[in-house]
């Protein structure tokens, strides 16, 4: 039997966490270099898999396969397909910097009992939600995937109640209480499109017989297991509500603004660069595959959903007076793209939703990274609170621009390639959506390009006149993710190659072809 | 099974005119009943020792008692299981008064596992300060003294302890093995009495806020009472119906099946207005027990009165013996009457899935909060028990066995939250705790995600195996219903998180008592149980698949 890579790639943390959250109370330091570590090695361990996997094999690698729970015909199964290598790396690839960016977000503020350990807890939380996460990235068994969809709630909840901003423009009462809120919103929606996922996962069950990935697409590619259109068209809505909302699509995106709002930073960067890439990733991976009828069905509502997302996320980034947010309402325009990408059914929409995820997580961590050294500096989410903050901080200031730029897709950064994929995707089959989707972009310029000028140009505040630059550290955090963007925005080939052959694979499922240019179509 | 065609009962009466020395002498399979006969026996060793035994050595002693006891009764069900019992071979014992099958093998070792456990919430002496130099427990000094009065006070300062707990705890778990095990009806009434009187009993004996206590034991009572009236009741009507006490035997007559009719009896017997009647009012009974809506009413009242350790093992214990009785009323005696009890039983099920939900959300007491969760879940194993299919069975098994621990342990970590009054059961003084004590908070944070059904949790792989029978049974409307109250529910269990870890503890807020061993143990083996059904529930799925068979 070969090595269990994608089990090690997902054990690793976990163990990391159990290990981080065991360090004694005095031993703060320590449980944070010991969180590091971790996720350095389960980095190491993402790029062997990546290594190991060939774009050209077969569909599926790295596979496991034991019995788990044979009374309910699950499995444990895993196995890899070339989006989820694409996503377990860029989840891999974050986690250190999100551990580095938050490494004095939870030093406890006040001594409370002695077992209180708020920093183990902390860095513990956020290798248990990477472990889950690439569990359910690498699950092809829909029981397995679901029940890590689930259960990385909890530590996601924890995260978000228990983790704020240190200053807080109304005071730490009020503060607690808008966590709390933001907490608990974000586990109701969830929670809620989780429950009614499960009552379609038992539904599949009743109907197919049991969980695995591979065998009900077989089953259902071949015509050997017959749904009846109305039964389809039910779980295909059961399991996309509950992606829909932890994408998040546009109307249940309400909890994105709160939670990203109040957490600190990397736990933002967290849930919108690699917890809700686990809805748009399962989207493709069980809508498409399992239900492909009803995914047809679906597409155009899914569309304008995702339409309405793109322009109202944007929209009300404009509007947003504090950073935070504005970066929660600019990703809910994002997820619209993504999602847009995924349901215009041809090759370039979906190659392009997948580098999507990879980039806009690589560009809205910059972004939300940076922004939150910048709050940590001043103590305010408020965009009118600061000003000129470019004399005082050009790297700051830089890192800033360029996170931004990444985000309103300039060319040459990462995110201009998957935008004008998706784009391109779109227009070929619906270019009505397509045309007007490209409003969302320039609207991304005006909030992005708003944003850096009432921060960091004019007059210098005088609050922000002693504001140090970006320290060792915060630079570490941003510099790589800088030269990520750069990279892949100039050559995006090596993604490009894993994710295509997924792509191709996903859309003969859906026994999609792509349009075939005007001219030919006219003959 | 020519056991079940002879009964004591109307055999005698059908044949009044043959002489008295045809009837045959009882049979009686101590092996086979040797569970519940440790447990009788040890009860009454138990009393013998509150007579003989001296005040200041009763508590250790009835320790012992118990402790061998329900071990040694426990040991007894594993010898009968691994005897194949339940699994390749089924009796009716003792004269076609109990069925020795998989459920009920399965029931019984759930409920002596879930009684030892709750026992040692019984026995936990520490978390009151010492009166007089005496340690002390949940229950009153004397039961008999008013609260109060100075004979109260005289009471406690003599450091009187009501070791009696123990003796009717022995008692009620005894009723609780038979319940679900009887094959016969009158067997089946008797078995209810048997539990259900020391748990009025029990209910009334708290420590602290002995009126509220008696008030509860008071509640109980009286509509216990009415709910054993309708049981008798019903138990009448069905006498009349089918000629016969035994359970294979009305089953047969519902079905059409029965021969060898007495022909003093033919005439009268087959009346389809007894059975409707009767079964409705046999079924009402236990589901009182349950504490299905809308025979819920006692629930949080009784939950809230009684000594913490009491509503512990009640919840559990008399819902694992109920659901078992009711699955084998409804499975062996009326699986003719299907189609007459579903649609029933479909509405039960909704309502009190959804009232269960939607009431604990304005709770303010974690014991009544807690209550409400339990008839929630009352909602989702009759969701199981409609699937009337052998999955339908074991997965109310399986959930009942979950179930069970997760309550236990909860109720367990509520008696540790305390202030002067004693326990510090409103919500509000819950608001800290993760930061006072975040092991305790923690634990019971795992407690309350498994009764929310979170994976990972035995909750989930609970309701996961109900609602997938639900389905399978064609039920799937029920598990839309389950699902959706679900989410409900999940609501006011992580409100208690939220209090628990985002709250500012109150400066005068309730401490955390550093309990004995023995609590720890029971909270211990509760999230144990519930870590362990939840990650690798098969080898207990397995069991309860196997187990999943009635004896007819």
């Amino acid at each position: 039997m070969s090595f269990p890579l994608l089990t090690a790639t997902a054990v690793l943390p976990a163990v990391g966490a159990i290990a981080t959250a065991a360090v004694p109370a005095a031993r703060r330091t320590a449980a944070k270099w010991l969180a590091l570590l971790f996720s350095l090695a389960t980095l190491a361990l993402a790029i062997a898999v990546l290594v190991r996997f060939d774009p050209d094999g077969d569909r599926y690698q790295l596979t496991e396969s034991h019995s788990w729970i044979a009374e309910f015909g699950v499995r444990y199964e895993l196995g890899v397909d070339g989006i989820a290598v694409a996503l377990i790396a860029l989840t891999a690839v974050l986690i250190p910097f999100i551990v580095l960016a938050g490494w004095h977000d939870a030093d406890p503020l006040e001594t409370g009992s002695k077992r209180w350990r708020p920093t183990q807890g902390f860095f513990a939380l956020i290798l248990a939600v990477e472990a889950m996460v690439i569990i359910s990235f690498a699950a092809t068994d829909v029981f397995l995937f679901y029940i890590f969809f689930e259960a990385m709630l909890i530590p996601m909840y924890f995260l978000i109640g228990g983790f704020g901003d240190r200053a807080h423009e109304h005071g730490e009462k009020t503060a607690a209480t808008q966590r709390s809120y933001a907490a608990v919103k974000f586990l109701l929606y969830n929670l809620a499109g989780g429950l009614i996922m499960l009552a379609a996962v038992i539904g599949l069950y009743v109907v197919a017989g049991n969980f695995s990935l591979t065998e009900i697409a077989e089953a259902r590619a071949d015509g050997s297991l017959d749904m009846a259109t109305s039964t389809e068209r039910w779980l295909f809505l059961g399991f996309f509500l509950a992606f829909a909302v932890k994408a998040p699509l546009w109307p249940l995106h309400t909890w994105l603004p709160n939670a990203m709002g109040e957490a600190t930073a990397p736990v933002a960067v967290l849930i919108t660069a690699v917890v809700d890439k686990v809805g748009t990733f399962a989207m493709l991976r069980f809508c498409l595959q399992l239900f492909p009828e009803a995914s047809k069905w679906a597409t155009p509502v899914v569309l304008v959903l995702a339409l309405i997302s793109i322009i109202y996320g944007a929209l009300l980034a404009v509007g947003q007076r504090d950073i935070k947010r504005l970066v929660a309402y600019a990703s809910i325009s994002h997820f619209g793209f993504i999602i847009m990408g995924i349901f215009a059914m041809t090759s370039q929409g979906q190659s392009g939703a997948t580098l999507y995820m990879v980039n806009h997580g690589i560009s809205t961590a910059a972004l939300m990274l940076v922004a939150g050294f910048l709050i940590s500096r001043r103590g305010s989410r408020l965009i009118a609170d600061y000003g000129g903050v470019q004399k005082v901080a050009p790297v700051l200031a830089g890192t800033f621009l360029i996170g931004g730029l990444a985000t309103l897709s300039l060319p040459g950064l990462a995110p201009f390639v998957s935008e004008f994929l998706v784009l391109v995707g779109t227009f070929t089959r619906y270019p009505v959506i397509g045309i007007i989707a490209t409003f969302g972009i320039v609207l991304a310029a005006l909030y992005t390009l708003v944003l850096y000028q009432r921060t960091m140009t004019g007059p210098v505040k005088p609050e922000v006149a002693t504001m140090p630059d970006l320290r060792v550290r915060e630079l570490a955090v941003v510099a790589p993710l800088i030269a990520l963007l750069l990279f892949l925005g100039v050559y995006p080939k090596p993604v490009t190659d894993i994710v295509n052959p997924a792509v191709e694979q996903t859309m003969s499922d859906v026994q999609k072809k792509d349009p075939q240019p005007e001219v030919e179509a006219a003959k | 099974m020519s056991a079940s065609a002879v009964h004591s009962l109307w055999t005698t009466a059908a044949t009044a005119a043959d002489p008295i020395t045809k009837i045959d002498a009882p049979k009686f399979e101590y092996g086979q009943m040797s569970p519940t006969l440790i447990v009788v026996g040890a009860a009454i060793v138990g009393v013998l020792v509150e007579a003989f035994v001296p005040r200041k050595a009763r508590y250790h002693a009835q320790m012992f008692v118990s402790v061998v006891a329900l071990a040694a009764a426990f040991a007894a069900v594993v010898a009968l299981a691994a005897d194949g019992y339940g699994t390749t071979k089924a009796r009716i014992a003792a004269m076609g008064a109990i069925a020795v099958d998989g459920p009920a093998l399965f029931l019984q070792g759930t409920i002596l596992l879930a009684a030892l456990v709750g026992l040692f919430t019984f026995a936990e002496r520490r978390l009151d300060p010492a009166a007089h130099g005496n340690r002390v427990d949940s229950f009153a000094a004397q039961a008999a003294s008013v609260p109060g009065s100075d004979s109260e006070k005289a009471a406690v300062r003599a450091g009187f302890t009501t070791t009696e707990v123990f003796p009717l705890l022995l008692f009620a778990v005894a009723g609780m093995l038979v319940f679900p095990a009887a094959n016969d009806l009158l067997t089946l009434f008797v078995a209810l009495e048997v539990f259900s009187l020391p748990l009025y009993l029990l209910c009334a004996l708290a420590r602290r806020k002995r009126l509220m206590s008696q008030e509860a034991a008071v509640k109980y009572f009286l509509l216990g009472a009415f709910a054993s009236a309708f049981t008798l009741f019903g138990i009448a009507l069905l006498y009349g119906y089918a000629g016969s006490m035994s359970y294979a035997r009305i089953a047969q007559v519902v079905d059409g099946s029965a021969i060898d009719i007495t022909p003093a009896l033919a005439d009268t017997m087959g009346n389809d207005a007894l059975l409707l009647v009767g079964a409705g009012l046999l079924v009402m009974g236990l589901l009182f027990k349950v504490g299905a809506v809308p025979f819920h009413m006692w629930t949080p009242d009784v939950y809230q009165g009684a000594p913490t350790p009491v509503t512990g093992f009640m919840a559990a214990a008399t819902k694992v013996a109920a659901f078992g009785a009711l699955l084998r009323i409804l499975y062996v005696v009326l699986p003719g009457l299907r189609w007459d009890w579903r649609p029933v039983m479909w509405g039960v099920a909704i309502v009190t899935m959804l009232v269960g939900a939607v009431v604990a959300i304005t709770q303010t007491d974690i014991k009544r909060l807690l209550a409400y969760s339990s008839i929630a879940h009352a909602g989702f194993i009759l969701a199981g028990v409609i699937a009337t299919t052998p999955d339908g069975v074991s997965s109310v098994l399986f959930y009942l066995a979950a179930y069970s621990f997760v309550t236990i342990g909860a109720f367990a970590v509520v008696t540790l939250v305390r202030d002067a009054g004693g326990e510090a059961t409103h919500l509000s003084d819950w608001a800290g705790l993760g930061r006072r004590s975040p092991l305790v908070a923690a634990v019971f944070a795992v407690f309350l995600l498994a009764f929310a059904g979170i994976p990972l949790t035995s909750g989930f792989a609970g309701k996961f195996a109900v609602f997938k029978a639900a389905a399978e049974g064609g039920a799937a409307p029920l598990v839309v219903v389950g699902v959706i109250s679900s989410a409900i529910a999940a609501f006011f269990y992580i409100r208690v998180i939220v209090l628990m870890f985002f709250s500012e503890p109150r400066p005068e807020g309730p401490t955390v008592a550093v309990p004995s061993p023995l609590t720890v143990s029971a909270i211990g083996v509760g999230v144990a149980v519930t870590l362990v059904l939840g990650v690798a529930p098969q080898y207990f799925l397995d069991l309860a698949g196997q187990a999943g068979v009635f004896v007819r």
